[in-house]
């Protein structure tokens, strides 16, 4: 009965001494073995690889830099009240852009309000209930098929479908509607990723205790995997954010000021911060409100982004809070 | 003593293997179970019949028979209800990524308990019967997580316990745990024995021999023998029985 016991002290210097006999071998070279040494031509690689990877870090960091910089350096001599804060005028000779940011919130907005039950609906289902893996294998597919489609097509099939079939005619909505076929992909994607790492141990556990299966999946599995769900959000923002050819066509590219309320209706077109910096830009040669219009963007971006994780930090821990 | 759980001709497949064989074996009230036996014997497999956790595996098939208290839990029982009466501790230490508190509620939580008070009392007393309640009072709202290896197990027993469950399932609970955390879960086990009833799979004979009043010992399948604790370890009547226990396979 008791040898058990003096078996597991036994076998403890036996398992202490384990580790230092694998160090001496070098299989762990960050912890030096007894002679406080490892062989010069280790030393070499290491420094090589730990090199690369400062030099790596250090390119991404000067690209970044030298991105934003130039963006301000041009653009933000040309952030004015009158641009932020009016519509264009041809009376005035002025260029506005406040639709085209009220635009870009509406859209983003409608878009994920659409895309993330649909997405997220759609990955669980996927991962935890659909029992016929074929099927899963071709949507899984599929949606990566989708993924790589260029968006102009996206652009093309929104015009046929959103604009004219269902008649929304150019409108935010049409295009809105565009973007979640655009951006399903990326939430599906992200969110079957971050389902897969919940250990199926918190599943076990969660019906072991008499949950049922969608209980289970509410109060365990989503909580654990929202990290994963909010990268696709910001993902999905950044492509809404930054697209361009897909809503050309569907959501038009009219200045007007527009509240919420119209916004969501068919038949009111407008036009997003991209696009309207492809318009200046492009079709107007108006460099330095693009520059202007591409900082502002910039800053938008950011603040999204920086609300998603804000959201997601609410949502992680549902049951903590309710006491 | 009354019998609590009885398996009648019970047979399970995986796919085409057959898992486990004709099993016919009466589980007692306030006594703690031992089932012992090589890997792949089918002894977790025959645990996880009682509380059917082989629902959620798909090629799983299941012929025969499993009361509950008389009540046929494969026909005339709904699988949330059966898995409240009967709660289970897996192998690995498994609490959510939540607080120490929201883990014990979760099962009361489920039920419909909402009452502030009552969860109160629930989590203190299951943290209690589970001997972890000094040791974690002060930090109830810290996470899970940060807990010991063999404070997560007894969390995980804490957490069973508070949907006040007629029987524990215990799927080798302790292999992954130091001595003195083995022991301390023991020692529950001979405690919580009073209240409930005790079915355990275990790989260590010394544990069995130590806790539990009957053994059952399993073979490819097939339950070779089962009875008294005692009788099984001093004078098994089959022979395989005895080598088995006497380390001579397995």
């Amino acid at each position: 009965m008791k040898s058990d016991m003096i078996t597991y002290s036994a076998a403890d210097p036996q398992s202490i001494s384990r580790p230092v006999a694998k160090t001496a071998d070098g299989k762990n070279g960050s912890v030096p073995p007894e002679n406080g040494k490892i062989s010069s031509s280790r030393r070499v690689k290491i420094g090589v690889l730990q090199g690369l990877m400062r030099v790596s870090f250090v390119i991404i960091l000067a690209l970044l830099a030298c991105m934003i910089g130039y963006i301000i350096y041009r653009g933000a001599a040309h952030v004015t009240w009158t641009l932020v804060s009016t519509s264009p005028s041809l009376l005035n000779d002025t260029i506005g852009i406040l639709p085209n940011i009220l635009n870009t919130l509406y859209i983003v907005l409608m878009t994920l309000v659409l895309v993330l039950p649909l997405g997220v609906g759609t990955a669980v289902y996927l991962t935890e209930y659909a029992a016929n893996a074929k099927l899963v294998s071709v949507i899984e597919f599929a949606t990566e098929t989708l993924a790589g489609i260029p968006s102009i097509i996206y652009g093309l099939a929104g015009m046929l479908i959103f604009v004219q079939f269902f008649s929304l005619g150019t409108s935010l909505l049409a295009g809105a509607l565009t973007l979640v076929i655009m951006t399903l992909p990326t939430i599906i994607r992200t969110t079957q990723e971050s389902l897969k790492t919940v250990p199926d141990s918190y599943r076990e556990g969660g019906l072991a205790l008499g949950a049922g299966k969608w209980y289970m999946i509410r109060t365990v599995v989503l909580p654990s995997s929202i990290d994963g769900i909010v990268t696709g959000c910001i993902l999905a923002i950044g492509r809404i954010v930054g697209e361009s050819a897909a809503l050309l066509f569907t959501a038009g590219m009219a200045n007007e000021i527009m509240n919420l309320g119209e916004a969501i209706q068919p038949g009111h077109a407008g036009s997003t911060l991209t696009v309207a910096l492809y318009m200046y830009a492009k079709e107007r040669g108006e460099f330095d409100v693009a520059f202007a219009i591409a900082l502002i963007l910039l800053v938008l971006t950011f603040l999204i982004n920086m609300a998603a994780k804000l959201v997601a930090k609410k949502l992680r821990r549902p049951t903590q809070n309710e006491d | 003593m009354a019998t609590i759980i009885q398996s009648e001709n019970l047979n399970l497949w995986y796919g085409d293997h057959q898992a486990l064989k004709d099993i016919n074996l009466s589980i007692e009230e306030h006594q703690i179970t031992a089932l012992i036996g090589p890997s792949g014997c089918g002894k977790s497999t025959f645990m996880k019949t009682l509380n059917r956790m082989n629902d959620l595996v798909k090629s799983c098939r299941i012929e025969g028979k499993v009361t509950l208290n008389g009540v046929d839990i494969y026909k005339d029982m709904d699988a949330n209800i059966l898995r409240k009466r009967v709660g289970m501790v897996f192998q690995k230490a498994n609490p959510f990524p939540m607080s120490i508190y929201d883990n014990v509620a979760y099962g009361p939580r489920i039920h419909g308990i909402r009452s502030h008070a009552k969860l109160d009392e629930i989590v203190e007393r299951s943290l209690q019967q589970a001997a972890l309640w000094d040791e974690c009072k002060d930090r109830l709202k810290t996470s899970a997580l940060g807990m010991s290896g063999g404070q997560q197990q007894r969390l995980c027993i804490a957490r069973a316990l508070a949907v006040e469950p007629e029987v524990l399932l215990m799927d080798e609970s302790t292999s992954a745990l130091d001595p003195i955390s083995t022991a301390k879960i023991e020692d529950l086990c001979l405690e919580l024995k009073k209240k409930y009833t005790i079915v355990m799979v275990t790989h260590n004979m010394q544990q069995a021999n130590r806790i539990s009043d009957v053994t059952a010992f399993f073979l490819l399948g097939e339950l070779i023998e089962a009875g008294e604790t005692k009788q099984i370890f001093l004078n098994p009547t089959n022979k395989k029985t005895e080598e088995y226990i006497t380390g001579r396979f397995g």
